[in-house]
């Protein structure tokens, strides 16, 4: 392949990158403003592919399918058995001025605190110059696995996925005890409704 | 020029903020939960927008080709941030099922009501 088709690619590529981008906010602006929440919820599935698309276009396929699979099934399922059970219509509310000047001020300080970064790609930049190169190199040699990610993740730094189990574990629990104590609540309801003796 | 190479910072900012305003502008608890979603998408999306390196290809080692010379982008955030996506669903099925919880006492998951029925009520 010639340098020349390599630029082009590389200027196509950056295209559908700015085109999912633009995708990517047209379905968050139309998340926030919808009142039916299941539409609001499906719509974030969509989001989550959309972004998983460009963690594609970033090299990050691992967590492309990670946000795939996440982010657009488990969340989504979460989030519509919770619509189920509280109920999917917001009410109508206008646009407030307050919160919006809020955003509008943080964005800005933060698209200034952005004016130092380097730039996107730039492969000089200090975060490619620190561990990334020993994790690259040592993974052929120390561990004889294709994918890096893995390597890292499994064996660099293990203890952050030790710390990772530990807080889905947390939070199993947190939601097994907010909501079993629903169901036996629930059954309590019921029991009192059917026999009519209240001393359960 | 030099301000475009930052463009994709800017583009995670927006869809930070967007974020932002579901949480403190709308009063459903889901809405508000969709918008911490959204934010917490955004902070993903910035890291792994700094792993990227131009013309670099995914942190994946070919096996019949020698690996000196090929340029990989940063695996670094790509492992941070799968462990950031994994703790943020478990932070949703928390929050999600707190909004159950509210809404089995006090019937409703509009904040604003709630802070009335509150107010009323101390």
């Amino acid at each position: 392949m010639t340098y020349a088709r390599v630029r082009v690619k590389r200027r196509t590529l950056m295209w559908i990158e700015i085109l999912l981008f633009a995708l990517l906010i047209i379905t968050a602006i139309t998340i926030v403003r919808l009142n039916d929440l299941f539409a609001a919820a499906m719509l974030s599935g969509i989001f989550s592919v959309l972004c998983a698309s460009l963690f594609t276009l970033m090299d990050a396929v691992d967590v492309a399918f990670t946000e795939a699979a996440v982010g657009a099934g488990i969340s989504t399922v979460l989030m519509i058995g919770a619509l189920a059970l509280t109920g999917s219509r917001e009410d109508q509310q206008p646009t407030r001025l307050g919160p919006f000047v809020v955003v509008v001020l943080t964005g800005a300080m933060l698209i200034y605190g952005t004016l130092d970064m380097p730039a996107y790609g730039d492969p000089g930049a200090p975060i490619h110059q620190h561990v990334a190169p020993e994790y690259i190199a040592g993974t052929t040699t120390e561990f004889g696995i294709p994918n890096i990610v893995t390597a890292v993740l499994g064996s660099y730094r293990g203890f952050d996925t030790l710390g990772e189990t530990a807080v889905i574990f947390t939070a199993g629990v947190g939601v097994m005890a907010l909501l079993l104590g629903r169901r036996k609540r629930q059954g309590k309801v019921e029991s009192t409704d059917a026999s009519g003796d209240g001393n359960g | 020029m030099e301000a475009l190479g930052i463009w994709n910072y800017w583009v995670v900012v927006l869809l930070m903020m967007i974020g932002l305003y579901a949480v403190i502008a709308r009063d459903h608890l889901v809405k508000k939960l969709i918008g911490l979603g959204m934010f917490q998408v955004a902070v993903i999306m910035f890291y792994v927008s700094m792993g990227k390196v131009t013309g670099g290809t995914a942190p994946i080692i070919p096996e019949d080709v020698p690996a000196e010379g090929v340029l990989y982008s940063n695996p670094l955030p790509h492992v941070l941030m799968l462990t950031a996506i994994v703790v943020g669903v478990a932070t949703l099925a928390v929050g999600l099922a707190l909004v159950v919880r509210i809404r089995e006492a006090y019937g409703t998951v509009e904040e604003d009501e709630l802070q009335r029925m509150n107010g009323a009520g101390s």
